[in-house]
């Protein structure tokens, strides 16, 4: 048998081709014109990303392999992909102004913004864990570095490094599982593994899993493996923040989804407990801890870690239902956390940007606006209905109810209202204490990108089937 | 109109004056001024739409009517809107009650006008969607929904203990409502819809009747509220303006009671006989224990809210009596009660405009500087006494031979309660307005001005008509009580031959 050189079909890879040729002529553009490259270079970013979410958009909606079968395109991948688009213009908008008055406006930001994008792109359309591992490490690099772009800065350098060191143990425990699942079953295919693994399992297999769920729970900060986020989260500049807690939100969500339906289908008794154990934890951690925060941005983190305890509810079902709760999840996660990072991107006077709980005092007499969407955040992330956090939560305790996970979908209720607690002591602060002075007007970026997602959260209710209905073609071609 | 009808209207008319008021710019007098007058225009305008409403309801049916329906959530879970002679009466009710509560701020809130009526608004959008929701996730939302204003109405213009008042109430009323939310998707699950007429029909099993039973119980009972989850009711009421006091008494608190008649009763038939022992005991407990808390109370408006406490354990006695006499006394005492309790905060108010006390202590001899007062006081005083010829004495007696004829010791303990309302009301007139006028900052105080006639005289003339003439309430209550008695009375008569059986 001679081997045959066969050129994959390069078409459903197409965003990514168009994502991996922009980032090195961004290079390109900016070693030329260096400090001088300034704001083009994010425009270029954002139009790079805009053409990407066009190329998702048409790519084909059946189940598409290629590359050797190690690169997987489905509803799915599409959804997951064009979520995660939108959070990365999301955080490219929130941080061009920031980085100019900052100061730290250099021209790698971009570049590494869209090789993160990249990664995660790749991360979503993984089919193998070896394409999984090669597209987390471009998404998590690059993470590493913009958390520490404010290079000046102690926190920020140390929120890089602390993301560096507990990333790279989570990616060899990620790596280490790999290997096991593969010496175990001698496939690193999701469909092959998924075919091997059936009916009675090896504890070796076993323990390979957990590793994998050990290494993608780091990634989208589930407890037990979520001590980097409160840290990272609050030395990092606030648009990178603002960034981390959204896109690769959506592209660990996702593959944290692919590998468990489709590599683990057969055997969801051995993972099923795993997930809910994460998720009670997630879930109790984000709720009672973010009590005693003060800063604003731990608190986010906090309320990210919480959220990811909510969205993995859908996957412990494990069902159709579960994942489009999943789906729909994340993409009312996503405009929540932009709008919240929003308002917090608009408390700045002068050069002093504020970042605490008090700062917000009485933010309904001096900016009502602002002091409106914010509160309508919270509301929606507490998940009061008709804001569109209310259908999010939804969705997936709906799916646990369907999957008789009721213990878990009760637990889940009861810490949301323990988490409504902190969420309100935002508006509290907002509209029952006495102002303080004005903040600066907000820069035009941070108002478009506020005002979307604002009209998206408190409007949702009224027409929230196209999203719903997407999120479950979406979820249905995993399986 | 694009197949909404009148129902949809209801809830959007208060939320267009909303967005008007929005609209306005500024904090002039002027703009203050436009605000009320928009809020009171809108309020009046959907009065009067719930009135052709009512016009087109039949009574003499027990199926929805006025139903429109849209795809909503997904083809299953709709935005399903519809009324019948339980859900009509306490629409009409929050959409009468609505403009007094505009007129009663009229003065007293000075600050933040336009958020204030923005946020009352879109509570009354809540409300009504509360009674008229045909799909139980839509039924839901509007439950939860309304606690986004409320929190901020009390928040912002409360008392002095605002704060707390308001993040108890909050937190309170979300805990008891998500296990409502997990219970709405079992059911869905079980009978693959949330459609509350198909559900009707729907035949749940034993042990899942049990569980949504508990869970539905959990957010009604705080809602309505039932000793012991009453205790956010006191706080919230006593830091609340007099508004929030009024809407939170007069509709909020029927919340439960609707809830219990349209949800745990017909749907779950079997559990509510299994549980309604237990609904007696907390009943009584509710009567006599908050009766004689509210004889010891120091503030007016925490012994209002006392009482409020008490009624409703006669609404859930009637309701659980599981007969005609106790489901209409109990719906019946729910309409009276939001006459006259909104009506007795609105009397509180009166005086906290003028004293900015609601201690008992500060107040005494009104009668002298204040007869007309006197007079208004007086007559609400003795309607929550249920005395003959007002409205409270219907409901109440309804109630009571409804027990009577289930339980009869239930019907007797409940019966200390009427004694003890009468002490502990007839004691707070006493204190407030008779004796001597010998307070120095109640010498110079002014009796009720126009205004205040205005809003007082409506309601008294109803409570009174409705004492009389309770023909009119009753007769929406009759055909839908039927109906709903013929699920419980299955259940019960298999509860009777089983004991029967046993012996």
């Amino acid at each position: 048998m001679n081997p045959v050189l066969t050129i994959p079909a390069f078409g459903p890879v197409l965003p990514e081709i168009i994502l991996a040729a922009g980032a090195l002529v961004l290079v390109l553009f900016g070693a030329i014109r260096g400090e001088r490259s300034g704001e083009g270079m994010n425009i270029i970013a954002l139009a790079l990303l805009a053409v990407a979410f066009v190329a998702v958009l048409m790519l084909p909606g059946e189940r598409v392999e290629t590359m050797n079968g190690s690169f997987v395109i489905d509803g799915f991948a599409k959804f997951m992909k064009s979520l995660t688009l939108v959070a990365s213009a999301g955080g490219v908008i929130l941080s061009m102004d920031y980085m100019r008055r900052e100061g730290i406006s250099r021209f790698e930001y971009p570049i590494l913004i869209v090789l993160s994008t990249l990664g995660m792109l790749m991360v979503i359309s993984a089919n193998d864990l070896i394409a999984l591992y090669l597209g987390l490490e471009l998404l998590s690099l690059s993470s590493y570095v913009i958390a520490a772009f404010d290079r000046d800065n102690v926190r920020s350098t140390e929120a890089g490094l602390k993301y560096f060191v507990l990333g790279s143990l989570s990616s060899g425990m990620l790596l280490y599982g790999a290997s096991l699942v593969y010496g175990f079953t001698g496939n690193v295919s999701f469909p092959a593994i998924a075919g091997v693994l059936q009916g009675q399992v090896g504890i070796g297999a076993v323990i390979g899993i957990v590793f994998v769920a050990a290494g993608i729970a780091f990634k989208i900060s589930a407890v037990p493996f979520h001590m980097w986020t409160p840290d990272v989260y609050e030395g990092s500049p606030t648009p990178v923040t603002a960034f981390f807690a959204a896109a690769p939100k959506m592209a660990g969500m996702a593959m944290a989804t692919r590998v468990f339906i489709d590599a683990f289908p057969n055997i969801v008794g051995q993972w099923q407990q795993i997930i809910v154990f994460i998720s009670i934890a997630s879930m109790a951690l984000g709720s009672f801890a973010a009590i005693g925060q003060r800063n604003l941005k731990r608190l986010m983190a906090y309320s990210s870690i919480g959220n990811v305890g909510y969205a993995l509810i859908g996957l412990a079902a494990g069902t159709v239902e579960g994942i489009q709760g999943v789906v729909v999840y994340m993409a009312i996660y996503l405009a929540m956390t932009l709008g919240a990072f929003a308002v917090i991107l608009g408390l700045r006077r002068g050069k002093v940007m504020f970042e605490n709980i008090e700062d917000l005092s009485g933010l309904a007499r001096t900016h009502p606006v602002l002091a409106f969407c914010l509160a309508m955040m919270m509301f929606s992330l507490a998940g009061i209905p008709p804001l569109a956090g209310f259908f999010a939560k939804f969705a997936v305790f709906n799916a646990a109810i369907n999957a008789n996970l009721v213990a878990l979908a009760i637990i889940g209720v009861v810490t949301s209202v323990i988490g409504a607690y902190y969420y309100l002591r935002i508006v509290k602060v907002m509209y029952f204490d006495e102002p303080a002075a004005a903040y600066d007007t907000m820069p035009a970026g941070v108002k478009l990108v506020l005002a979307l997602s604002s009209i998206f959260v408190v409007l949702f209710g009224i027409v929230p089937a196209p999203l719903v209905a997407a999120a479950g073609a979406a979820a249905r071609s995993l399986f | 109109m694009l197949g909404f009808g009148i129902l949809s209207g209801l809830l959007i008319l208060p939320l267009v004056g909303a967005a008007f008021i929005l609209t306005l710019r500024g904090d002039s007098e002027a703009t203050r001024s436009n605000a009320r007058w928009a809020a009171l225009a809108t309020t009046l305008a959907t009065f009067v739409l719930s009135l052709v409403a009512w016009g087109r309801f039949d009574t003499a049916t027990a199926s929805f009517q006025l139903v429109e329906s849209h795809a909503w959530l997904t083809e299953t879970i709709r935005y399903k809107l519809g009324v019948d002679g339980f859900s009509m009466p306490l629409i009409l009710l929050t959409t009468f009650l609505m403009p007094f509560c505009i007129l009663a701020s009229w003065e007293s809130i000075g600050h933040r006008v336009k958020e204030y009526y923005v946020a009352f608004l879109v509570l009354e959008t809540t409300m009504i969607g509360v009674f008229c929701a045909l799909d139980l996730v839509l039924f839901y939302l509007f439950f939860e929904a309304g606690l986004i204003p409320m929190f901020l109405i009390i928040g912002i213009w409360g008392g002095k203990r605002r704060i707390y008042a308001s993040f108890k109430f909050f937190l309170y009323t979300l805990l008891g409502s998500v296990l409502m939310l997990l219970a709405i998707m079992a059911m869905y699950w079980q009978a693959g819809t949330t459609d509350i007429p198909t559900l009707l029909a729907f035949k749940f099993p034993y042990n899942l009747q049990i569980w949504l039973w508990l869970a539905f119980f959990a957010s009604f009972a705080v809602k309505m509220p039932m000793w012991p989850v009453h205790t956010w009711l006191p706080d919230a009421h006593v830091e609340a303006p007099t508004a929030g006091s009024v809407i939170l008494a007069g509709v909020l608190l029927k919340m439960g009671g609707y809830g219990f008649i349209r949800v745990s009763l017909p749907m779950f038939p079997d559990a509510s006989v299994y549980f309604s022992a237990l609904v007696f005991a907390l009943s009584i407990i509710a009567i006599v224990y908050t009766s004689l808390v509210a004889l010891m109370q120091e503030d007016i408006k925490k012994l209002i809210a006392y009482s409020s406490v008490a009624h409703m354990g006669f609404v859930t006695m009637g309701l659980f009596s599981m007969n005609e006499q106790g489901i209409q006394g109990a719906m019946f005492t729910m309409i009276s009660h939001g006459l006259v309790s909104g009506a007795l905060f609105l009397g509180v108010g009166v005086i906290y405009d003028r004293m900015h006390t609601r201690e008992i202590k500060a107040y005494g001899g009104l009668v002298n500087r204040m007869p007309m007062y006197a007079v208004v006081f007086m007559i609400l005083t003795m309607a929550n006494v249920a005395l003959p010829g007002t409205s409270g004495f219907i409901g109440e007696f309804l109630t009571l031979m409804g027990a009577f004829r289930s339980n009869t010791w239930v019907a007797f303990f409940a019966a200390t309660g009427v004694i003890l309302s009468a002490a502990y009301a007839l004691w707070l007139y006493r204190r407030v307005v008779y004796g001597e006028l010998d307070k120095p900052a109640l010498q110079t105080i002014t009796d009720l001005n126009r205004r205040e006639m205005i809003i007082f005289a409506p309601l008294i003339l109803l409570i009174i008509y409705y004492g009389v003439q309770p023909g009119p309430i009753l007769d929406a209550f009759a055909v839908p009580t039927d109906q709903l008695l013929k699920g419980v009375q299955a259940a019960l008569s298999t509860v009777k031959t089983a004991a029967l059986t046993a012996h």
